[in-house]
Protein backbone atom coordinates (compact mmCIF):
# COMPACT_ATOMS: atom_id res chain seq x y z
CA UNK A 1 0.00 0.00 0.00
CA UNK A 2 1.47 3.20 -0.92
CA UNK A 3 0.24 6.95 0.23
CA UNK A 4 -2.13 8.64 -2.78
CA UNK A 5 -0.12 10.70 -6.20
CA UNK A 6 -0.90 14.20 -6.17
CA UNK A 7 -3.09 13.50 -9.44
CA UNK A 8 -5.41 11.18 -7.70
CA UNK A 9 -5.71 14.00 -5.09
CA UNK A 10 -6.58 16.28 -7.75
CA UNK A 11 -9.35 14.46 -9.42
CA UNK A 12 -10.94 13.50 -5.41
CA UNK A 13 -11.01 17.15 -4.29
CA UNK A 14 -12.89 18.32 -8.02
CA UNK A 15 -15.61 16.34 -6.47
CA UNK A 16 -18.85 17.97 -5.08
CA UNK A 17 -19.11 17.23 -1.21
CA UNK A 18 -22.11 18.15 0.74
CA UNK A 19 -20.67 17.09 3.92
CA UNK A 20 -17.59 15.47 5.62
CA UNK A 21 -17.77 12.61 8.44
CA UNK A 22 -14.44 11.21 10.70
CA UNK A 23 -13.89 8.39 12.96
CA UNK A 24 -11.19 8.10 15.04
CA UNK A 25 -10.08 6.33 17.94
CA UNK A 26 -6.68 5.55 20.07
CA UNK A 27 -4.31 8.90 19.19
CA UNK A 28 -7.75 10.42 17.70
CA UNK A 29 -7.55 14.05 19.89
CA UNK A 30 -4.29 14.96 18.19
CA UNK A 31 -5.15 13.33 14.32
CA UNK A 32 -8.25 15.76 14.85
CA UNK A 33 -7.09 18.48 15.58
CA UNK A 34 -4.11 18.36 13.01
CA UNK A 35 -6.92 17.68 10.03
CA UNK A 36 -9.03 20.31 11.60
CA UNK A 37 -7.11 22.91 12.68
CA UNK A 38 -7.39 26.30 10.52
CA UNK A 39 -10.61 25.17 8.71
CA UNK A 40 -12.46 28.52 8.24
CA UNK A 41 -15.63 29.67 10.04
CA UNK A 42 -17.49 29.53 7.21
CA UNK A 43 -16.22 26.48 5.82
CA UNK A 44 -19.28 25.60 3.38
CA UNK A 45 -20.43 22.38 4.75
CA UNK A 46 -21.19 20.26 8.00
CA UNK A 47 -18.16 17.60 9.87
CA UNK A 48 -19.42 14.85 12.22
CA UNK A 49 -16.97 13.42 14.14
CA UNK A 50 -17.19 10.12 16.16
CA UNK A 51 -14.19 9.74 18.80
CA UNK A 52 -14.16 6.36 21.15
CA UNK A 53 -14.07 7.87 24.76
CA UNK A 54 -14.58 5.61 27.95
CA UNK A 55 -18.73 5.76 28.11
CA UNK A 56 -20.10 7.09 31.80
CA UNK A 57 -18.27 10.24 30.63
CA UNK A 58 -19.68 13.45 30.00
CA UNK A 59 -18.01 14.59 26.71
CA UNK A 60 -16.01 17.50 26.79
CA UNK A 61 -14.71 17.23 23.01
CA UNK A 62 -16.55 20.49 21.92
CA UNK A 63 -15.42 22.64 24.14
CA UNK A 64 -11.97 21.03 24.01
CA UNK A 65 -11.81 21.71 20.65
CA UNK A 66 -13.60 24.44 20.17
CA UNK A 67 -11.33 26.10 21.62
CA UNK A 68 -8.51 25.51 18.90
CA UNK A 69 -10.73 25.30 16.13
CA UNK A 70 -12.22 28.44 13.85
CA UNK A 71 -15.32 26.31 13.28
CA UNK A 72 -17.99 26.14 15.33
CA UNK A 73 -17.85 22.83 17.36
CA UNK A 74 -20.51 21.42 19.13
CA UNK A 75 -21.97 17.81 20.78
CA UNK A 76 -24.65 16.26 18.28
CA UNK A 77 -28.53 16.55 19.67
CA UNK A 78 -31.02 14.30 18.59
CA UNK A 79 -33.13 15.17 15.96
CA UNK A 80 -31.14 18.90 14.93
CA UNK A 81 -30.47 19.58 11.25
CA UNK A 82 -26.27 19.39 10.24
CA UNK A 83 -25.50 22.50 9.69
CA UNK A 84 -22.58 23.82 7.32
CA UNK A 85 -19.64 25.59 9.26
CA UNK A 86 -20.06 23.33 12.19
CA UNK A 87 -18.40 20.09 13.76
CA UNK A 88 -20.30 17.77 15.67
CA UNK A 89 -19.42 15.34 18.35
CA UNK A 90 -21.19 12.59 19.19
CA UNK A 91 -22.44 12.20 22.63
CA UNK A 92 -20.54 9.89 24.64
CA UNK A 93 -23.05 6.65 24.95
CA UNK A 94 -25.10 6.97 22.30
CA UNK A 95 -24.65 5.93 18.49
CA UNK A 96 -25.56 9.01 16.05
CA UNK A 97 -26.82 8.60 13.06
CA UNK A 98 -28.29 10.98 10.11
CA UNK A 99 -31.23 10.50 8.78
CA UNK A 100 -32.38 10.89 5.46
CA UNK A 101 -33.23 14.66 5.89
CA UNK A 102 -30.02 15.75 7.14
CA UNK A 103 -31.00 15.90 10.86
CA UNK A 104 -29.27 13.87 13.27
CA UNK A 105 -30.88 10.93 15.49
CA UNK A 106 -29.11 9.03 18.95
CA UNK A 107 -29.57 5.83 20.13
CA UNK A 108 -28.71 3.21 22.65
CA UNK A 109 -28.90 0.19 21.00
CA UNK A 110 -26.12 -2.47 21.46
CA UNK A 111 -22.46 -1.47 20.78
CA UNK A 112 -21.02 -1.97 17.06
CA UNK A 113 -17.50 -3.26 17.08
CA UNK A 114 -17.29 -2.60 21.45
CA UNK A 115 -18.23 0.90 20.72
CA UNK A 116 -21.18 3.40 21.41
CA UNK A 117 -20.71 6.21 19.46
CA UNK A 118 -19.47 3.51 16.63
CA UNK A 119 -17.74 4.96 13.52
CA UNK A 120 -19.66 2.54 11.21
CA UNK A 121 -23.01 3.38 12.97
CA UNK A 122 -22.23 6.89 11.62
CA UNK A 123 -20.85 6.07 8.44
CA UNK A 124 -23.60 3.52 7.40
CA UNK A 125 -26.23 6.24 8.02
CA UNK A 126 -24.12 9.03 6.49
CA UNK A 127 -23.48 6.56 3.17
CA UNK A 128 -27.45 6.59 2.96
CA UNK A 129 -28.35 10.24 3.51
CA UNK A 130 -25.57 11.58 1.41
CA UNK A 131 -24.64 8.52 -1.29
CA UNK A 132 -21.64 10.46 -3.50
CA UNK A 133 -21.85 13.66 -1.76
CA UNK A 134 -20.16 12.65 1.31
CA UNK A 135 -16.60 12.45 2.53
CA UNK A 136 -15.50 10.07 5.03
CA UNK A 137 -11.94 9.71 7.10
CA UNK A 138 -10.82 7.43 8.87
CA UNK A 139 -7.68 7.65 11.47
CA UNK A 140 -5.51 6.44 13.91
CA UNK A 141 -6.97 3.71 15.93
CA UNK A 142 -6.29 0.47 17.84
CA UNK A 143 -9.41 -1.34 16.53
CA UNK A 144 -11.84 -2.38 13.77
CA UNK A 145 -14.67 0.17 13.91
CA UNK A 146 -15.04 1.88 10.71
CA UNK A 147 -13.63 -0.04 8.06
CA UNK A 148 -16.65 -1.74 7.20
CA UNK A 149 -18.53 1.79 7.53
CA UNK A 150 -16.58 3.29 4.99
CA UNK A 151 -16.66 -0.15 2.65
CA UNK A 152 -19.85 0.78 2.40
CA UNK A 153 -19.47 4.76 2.29
CA UNK A 154 -17.43 4.07 -0.98
CA UNK A 155 -20.62 1.25 -2.37
CA UNK A 156 -22.97 4.39 -1.69
CA UNK A 157 -20.52 6.55 -4.27
CA UNK A 158 -18.63 8.55 -1.31
CA UNK A 159 -14.80 9.78 -1.63
CA UNK A 160 -13.15 7.41 1.52
CA UNK A 161 -10.12 8.76 2.42
CA UNK A 162 -7.54 6.80 5.17
CA UNK A 163 -5.11 7.90 7.22
CA UNK A 164 -1.74 6.66 6.08
CA UNK A 165 -1.18 3.81 8.63
CA UNK A 166 3.01 4.16 8.42
CA UNK A 167 1.97 7.94 10.11
CA UNK A 168 -0.64 6.84 12.43
CA UNK A 169 -0.29 6.82 16.04
CA UNK A 170 -2.02 3.45 16.10
CA UNK A 171 -2.51 1.86 13.10
CA UNK A 172 -4.58 -1.36 13.62
CA UNK A 173 -8.07 0.84 12.18
CA UNK A 174 -6.67 2.70 8.99
CA UNK A 175 -5.35 -0.86 7.87
CA UNK A 176 -8.21 -2.84 8.77
CA UNK A 177 -10.18 -0.80 6.59
CA UNK A 178 -7.39 -0.86 3.80
CA UNK A 179 -7.60 -4.55 4.38
CA UNK A 180 -11.06 -4.17 3.02
CA UNK A 181 -11.41 -1.99 0.65
CA UNK A 182 -9.45 0.14 -1.27
CA UNK A 183 -9.84 3.82 -0.21
CA UNK A 184 -9.76 6.68 -2.73
CA UNK A 185 -7.16 8.39 -1.10
CA UNK A 186 -4.60 7.09 1.64
CA UNK A 187 -2.76 10.36 3.38
CA UNK A 188 -0.59 11.44 6.27
CA UNK A 189 -2.46 13.74 8.24
CA UNK A 190 -1.09 17.19 6.86
CA UNK A 191 -2.41 16.34 3.19
CA UNK A 192 -6.03 15.40 4.72
CA UNK A 193 -5.88 18.80 5.98
CA UNK A 194 -5.13 20.14 2.55
CA UNK A 195 -7.64 17.71 0.80
CA UNK A 196 -10.41 19.06 3.28
CA UNK A 197 -8.96 23.02 2.76
CA UNK A 198 -9.59 22.36 -1.08
CA UNK A 199 -13.00 20.54 -0.90
CA UNK A 200 -14.28 23.63 1.14
CA UNK A 201 -13.15 25.75 -1.70
CA UNK A 202 -15.84 26.96 -4.72
CA UNK A 203 -15.79 24.37 -7.56
CA UNK B 1 -38.01 10.43 -0.90
CA UNK B 2 -35.25 7.50 -1.94
CA UNK B 3 -36.71 5.22 -4.91
CA UNK B 4 -34.09 2.28 -4.06
CA UNK B 5 -35.52 -0.88 -3.88
CA UNK B 6 -34.40 -1.00 -0.49
CA UNK B 7 -36.03 1.83 0.85
CA UNK B 8 -39.54 0.91 -0.92
CA UNK B 9 -38.77 -2.67 0.59
CA UNK B 10 -38.93 -0.86 3.99
CA UNK B 11 -41.75 1.15 3.79
CA UNK B 12 -43.81 -1.10 2.92
CA UNK B 13 -43.05 -3.93 5.54
CA UNK B 14 -43.69 -1.08 8.05
CA UNK B 15 -47.14 -0.78 6.38
CA UNK B 16 -47.88 -4.20 6.10
CA UNK B 17 -46.47 -4.81 10.21
CA UNK B 18 -48.86 -1.75 10.67
CA UNK B 19 -51.98 -3.33 8.68
CA UNK B 20 -51.44 -6.78 10.35
CA UNK B 21 -50.39 -6.24 13.96
CA UNK B 22 -51.19 -2.00 14.49
CA UNK B 23 -47.65 -1.96 15.43
CA UNK B 24 -46.72 1.16 14.02
CA UNK B 25 -43.02 1.87 13.29
CA UNK B 26 -43.63 4.04 10.05
CA UNK B 27 -43.06 7.11 12.19
CA UNK B 28 -39.90 5.87 13.90
CA UNK B 29 -36.24 6.79 12.77
CA UNK B 30 -35.08 5.80 9.47
CA UNK B 31 -31.58 5.15 10.31
CA UNK B 32 -31.87 2.71 13.06
CA UNK B 33 -35.18 0.61 11.93
CA UNK B 34 -32.49 0.10 8.54
CA UNK B 35 -29.96 -1.55 11.56
CA UNK B 36 -32.87 -3.26 13.53
CA UNK B 37 -33.93 -4.81 9.87
CA UNK B 38 -30.90 -5.42 8.70
CA UNK B 39 -30.15 -7.64 12.29
CA UNK B 40 -33.57 -8.76 11.50
CA UNK B 41 -32.82 -10.00 8.18
CA UNK B 42 -29.42 -11.61 9.49
CA UNK B 43 -31.54 -14.23 12.43
CA UNK B 44 -34.22 -14.98 10.06
CA UNK B 45 -32.21 -15.74 7.17
CA UNK B 46 -33.98 -13.65 4.69
CA UNK B 47 -32.15 -12.10 1.57
CA UNK B 48 -34.28 -9.59 1.30
CA UNK B 49 -36.76 -7.63 3.44
CA UNK B 50 -39.69 -8.62 1.13
CA UNK B 51 -39.02 -11.93 2.09
CA UNK B 52 -38.78 -10.76 5.67
CA UNK B 53 -42.48 -9.29 4.92
CA UNK B 54 -43.79 -12.68 3.49
CA UNK B 55 -42.66 -14.46 6.59
CA UNK B 56 -44.15 -11.96 9.46
CA UNK B 57 -47.08 -11.45 7.46
CA UNK B 58 -47.80 -15.26 7.69
CA UNK B 59 -46.17 -16.00 10.97
CA UNK B 60 -47.47 -13.92 14.13
CA UNK B 61 -44.01 -16.04 16.02
CA UNK B 62 -41.76 -14.22 13.79
CA UNK B 63 -43.73 -11.24 14.24
CA UNK B 64 -43.12 -11.23 18.06
CA UNK B 65 -39.41 -11.98 17.30
CA UNK B 66 -39.25 -9.28 14.47
CA UNK B 67 -40.89 -6.78 17.41
CA UNK B 68 -38.19 -8.04 19.97
CA UNK B 69 -35.19 -6.47 17.47
CA UNK B 70 -37.05 -3.27 16.52
CA UNK B 71 -37.65 -2.23 20.39
CA UNK B 72 -34.39 -1.92 21.99
CA UNK B 73 -34.68 -2.87 25.20
CA UNK B 74 -31.08 -1.17 26.52
CA UNK B 75 -31.76 0.19 29.85
CA UNK B 76 -29.83 0.11 32.61
CA UNK B 77 -30.72 1.04 37.13
CA UNK B 78 -30.53 4.34 38.08
CA UNK B 79 -28.99 5.18 34.64
CA UNK B 80 -27.77 8.73 34.70
CA UNK B 81 -27.38 9.18 38.34
CA UNK B 82 -27.72 13.21 38.31
CA UNK B 83 -31.49 12.56 36.27
CA UNK B 84 -31.95 10.88 39.55
CA UNK B 85 -30.45 13.05 41.95
CA UNK B 86 -32.61 16.13 40.69
CA UNK B 87 -35.61 13.87 41.04
CA UNK B 88 -35.00 13.61 44.29
CA UNK B 89 -33.68 17.03 44.77
CA UNK B 90 -35.89 19.49 42.65
CA UNK B 91 -39.05 17.15 42.09
CA UNK B 92 -39.92 14.80 44.95
CA UNK B 93 -39.96 17.67 47.43
CA UNK B 94 -43.14 19.31 45.33
CA UNK B 95 -44.58 15.93 45.04
CA UNK B 96 -44.69 15.32 48.97
CA UNK B 97 -47.49 18.52 48.56
CA UNK B 98 -50.33 15.77 47.03
CA UNK B 99 -52.00 13.38 48.84
CA UNK B 100 -52.03 10.71 46.71
CA UNK B 101 -50.14 10.67 43.02
CA UNK B 102 -49.77 9.01 40.08
CA UNK B 103 -46.56 8.36 38.15
CA UNK B 104 -46.47 7.65 34.18
CA UNK B 105 -43.09 5.28 32.86
CA UNK B 106 -42.97 5.67 29.35
CA UNK B 107 -41.69 2.90 27.25
CA UNK B 108 -40.41 0.84 30.48
CA UNK B 109 -38.75 -1.93 28.64
CA UNK B 110 -37.56 -4.44 30.90
CA UNK B 111 -38.56 -2.44 33.90
CA UNK B 112 -35.22 -1.33 34.95
CA UNK B 113 -36.09 2.67 35.40
CA UNK B 114 -39.40 1.67 36.93
CA UNK B 115 -37.30 -0.42 40.16
CA UNK B 116 -35.54 2.40 39.70
CA UNK B 117 -38.52 4.71 40.45
CA UNK B 118 -39.57 2.59 43.12
CA UNK B 119 -36.98 2.47 44.94
CA UNK B 120 -36.50 6.03 44.77
CA UNK B 121 -40.28 6.66 46.15
CA UNK B 122 -39.82 4.38 48.94
CA UNK B 123 -36.52 5.85 50.12
CA UNK B 124 -38.35 9.38 50.11
CA UNK B 125 -42.10 7.40 51.72
CA UNK B 126 -43.91 8.30 48.71
CA UNK B 127 -44.10 4.59 47.10
CA UNK B 128 -47.17 3.71 49.62
CA UNK B 129 -49.43 6.78 48.17
CA UNK B 130 -47.83 6.19 44.60
CA UNK B 131 -50.01 4.84 41.58
CA UNK B 132 -47.30 3.90 39.21
CA UNK B 133 -48.37 2.99 35.41
CA UNK B 134 -45.49 1.44 33.55
CA UNK B 135 -46.12 0.53 29.85
CA UNK B 136 -44.45 -0.18 26.42
CA UNK B 137 -45.74 -1.89 22.88
CA UNK B 138 -44.04 -4.99 23.13
CA UNK B 139 -45.83 -7.63 25.96
CA UNK B 140 -42.54 -9.87 26.20
CA UNK B 141 -40.75 -7.38 27.79
CA UNK B 142 -43.84 -6.16 29.78
CA UNK B 143 -43.59 -9.74 31.50
CA UNK B 144 -39.47 -8.97 32.21
CA UNK B 145 -40.53 -5.80 34.11
CA UNK B 146 -43.01 -7.62 36.33
CA UNK B 147 -40.90 -10.24 37.00
CA UNK B 148 -37.88 -7.69 38.34
CA UNK B 149 -34.94 -10.23 37.99
CA UNK B 150 -31.80 -8.56 36.19
CA UNK B 151 -28.58 -10.31 34.93
CA UNK B 152 -26.25 -9.95 38.28
CA UNK B 153 -23.28 -8.82 35.97
CA UNK B 154 -24.97 -5.19 35.79
CA UNK B 155 -25.62 -5.35 39.20
CA UNK B 156 -21.93 -3.58 39.31
CA UNK B 157 -23.19 -0.92 37.71
CA UNK B 158 -26.66 -0.55 38.70
CA UNK B 159 -25.06 -0.10 42.14
CA UNK B 160 -22.40 2.51 41.32
CA UNK B 161 -25.39 4.54 39.47
CA UNK B 162 -27.46 3.92 42.83
CA UNK B 163 -24.41 5.28 45.14
CA UNK B 164 -24.14 8.15 42.42
CA UNK B 165 -27.78 8.96 42.68
CA UNK B 166 -27.83 9.87 46.10
CA UNK B 167 -29.10 6.22 47.50
CA UNK B 168 -29.79 6.19 51.48
CA UNK B 169 -29.34 2.36 51.54
CA UNK B 170 -27.26 -0.43 50.67
CA UNK B 171 -28.47 -1.64 47.29
CA UNK B 172 -28.30 -5.20 47.96
CA UNK B 173 -31.09 -4.46 50.13
CA UNK B 174 -33.66 -4.45 47.33
CA UNK B 175 -32.49 -7.92 45.65
CA UNK B 176 -32.08 -11.34 46.47
CA UNK B 177 -28.77 -12.94 44.32
CA UNK B 178 -29.69 -16.69 42.75
CA UNK B 179 -27.58 -18.26 40.10
CA UNK B 180 -26.25 -15.53 37.34
CA UNK B 181 -29.66 -12.93 38.77
CA UNK B 182 -30.64 -10.48 40.70
CA UNK B 183 -33.94 -11.05 41.64
CA UNK B 184 -35.93 -7.33 43.13
CA UNK B 185 -38.13 -7.30 45.82
CA UNK B 186 -41.32 -7.67 44.41
CA UNK B 187 -43.22 -5.50 47.22
CA UNK B 188 -41.52 -2.37 45.10
CA UNK B 189 -43.61 -3.02 42.50
CA UNK B 190 -47.06 -3.53 44.54
CA UNK B 191 -48.44 -0.43 43.46
CA UNK B 192 -47.33 -0.33 39.29
CA UNK B 193 -49.91 -1.44 36.82
CA UNK B 194 -47.82 -2.75 33.51
CA UNK B 195 -49.81 -2.05 30.53
CA UNK B 196 -49.54 -2.48 27.08
CA UNK B 197 -49.25 1.23 25.66
CA UNK B 198 -48.18 2.69 22.37
CA UNK B 199 -47.49 6.44 21.95
CA UNK B 200 -47.85 5.97 18.34
CA UNK B 201 -51.17 4.67 18.65
CA UNK B 202 -52.71 5.19 21.99
CA UNK B 203 -54.58 8.03 23.27
CA UNK B 204 -54.00 9.28 27.08
CA UNK B 205 -54.89 7.02 29.92
CA UNK B 206 -54.85 8.78 33.08
CA UNK B 207 -53.86 12.49 34.35
CA UNK B 208 -50.43 12.27 36.16
CA UNK B 209 -48.31 14.22 38.13
CA UNK B 210 -44.67 12.73 37.04
CA UNK B 211 -43.91 11.14 33.93
CA UNK B 212 -40.37 9.49 33.08
CA UNK B 213 -40.00 8.61 29.56
CA UNK B 214 -36.33 8.15 28.87
CA UNK B 215 -34.74 7.35 25.56
CA UNK B 216 -37.61 6.18 24.02
CA UNK B 217 -37.80 9.19 22.03
CA UNK B 218 -35.07 8.81 20.46
CA UNK B 219 -36.03 6.64 18.05
CA UNK B 220 -38.67 8.73 16.66
CA UNK B 221 -39.10 11.04 14.13
CA UNK B 222 -40.07 14.92 14.96
CA UNK B 223 -43.97 14.04 14.01
CA UNK B 224 -44.05 11.43 16.44
CA UNK B 225 -42.27 12.89 18.96
CA UNK B 226 -44.82 15.74 19.02
CA UNK B 227 -47.63 13.45 18.92
CA UNK B 228 -45.42 11.73 22.20
CA UNK B 229 -45.15 15.33 23.94
CA UNK B 230 -48.76 16.22 23.22
CA UNK B 231 -49.72 13.02 24.93
CA UNK B 232 -47.70 14.10 27.97
CA UNK B 233 -48.65 17.21 28.17
CA UNK B 234 -52.70 16.11 28.05
CA UNK B 235 -51.80 13.09 30.48
CA UNK B 236 -50.02 15.74 32.99
CA UNK B 237 -51.88 17.64 35.64
CA UNK B 238 -51.43 21.36 35.69
CA UNK B 239 -47.25 21.89 37.09
CA UNK B 240 -46.85 18.25 36.46
CA UNK B 241 -43.04 17.24 35.82
CA UNK B 242 -41.65 15.26 32.87
CA UNK B 243 -37.93 13.64 32.71
CA UNK B 244 -36.32 12.62 29.70
CA UNK B 245 -33.31 11.04 28.84
CA UNK B 246 -29.89 13.07 29.05
CA UNK B 247 -29.69 13.80 25.25
CA UNK B 248 -32.97 14.54 24.63
CA UNK B 249 -34.70 17.66 24.51
CA UNK B 250 -38.14 19.47 23.57
CA UNK B 251 -35.98 21.97 21.28
CA UNK B 252 -36.99 20.43 18.28
CA UNK B 253 -40.41 20.08 19.11
CA UNK B 254 -44.23 22.15 18.66
CA UNK B 255 -43.80 21.89 22.58
CA UNK B 256 -40.48 23.62 23.58
CA UNK B 257 -42.91 26.37 24.97
CA UNK B 258 -45.38 24.75 26.71
CA UNK B 259 -42.90 22.75 29.46
CA UNK B 260 -39.84 24.88 31.32
CA UNK B 261 -36.86 23.33 32.76
CA UNK B 262 -36.31 21.99 36.09
CA UNK B 263 -33.13 20.88 36.07
CA UNK B 264 -32.09 21.82 32.54
CA UNK B 265 -28.85 19.14 32.29
CA UNK B 266 -30.56 16.46 33.74
CA UNK B 267 -33.42 16.84 31.35
CA UNK B 268 -36.27 17.77 34.28
CA UNK B 269 -39.34 19.73 32.75
CA UNK B 270 -42.30 20.86 34.10
CA UNK B 271 -45.78 21.89 32.09
CA UNK B 272 -45.68 25.79 32.18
Amino acid sequence: MTVTAPDAIAAAVARPIEAVVIGASAGGFEALLAILQGLPANYPMPLVAVLHLPEHHESRLAELFGRRLLLQVREARDKESLAPGILYFAPSGYHLSIENDHSFSLSCEERVSYARPSIDVLFASAADAYGKSLAGILLTGANYDGAAGLAGMQVAGALTIVQDPASAEIATMPEAAIRRMKPDLILPLAEIHSVLRKLGEPQ
Amino acid sequence: MSHAAADIEMRLLLEAVYAKYSHDFRDYSGASVKRRVQHALLQFGCETISQLQSKVLHDPVVFQQLLEILTIPFTEMFRDPTYWLALRQQVVPLLRTYPSLKVWVAGCATGEEVFSLAILLEEEGLLERTLIYATDINPVVLEKARQGIFPIAAVRQHTANYQAAGGKRAFSDYYSAAYNSARFDPNLVRNVTFADHSLATDSVFSETHFISCRNVLIYFNKALQNRAFGLFHESLCHRGFLGLGSKESLDFSTFADKFEPVAKRDRVFRKA
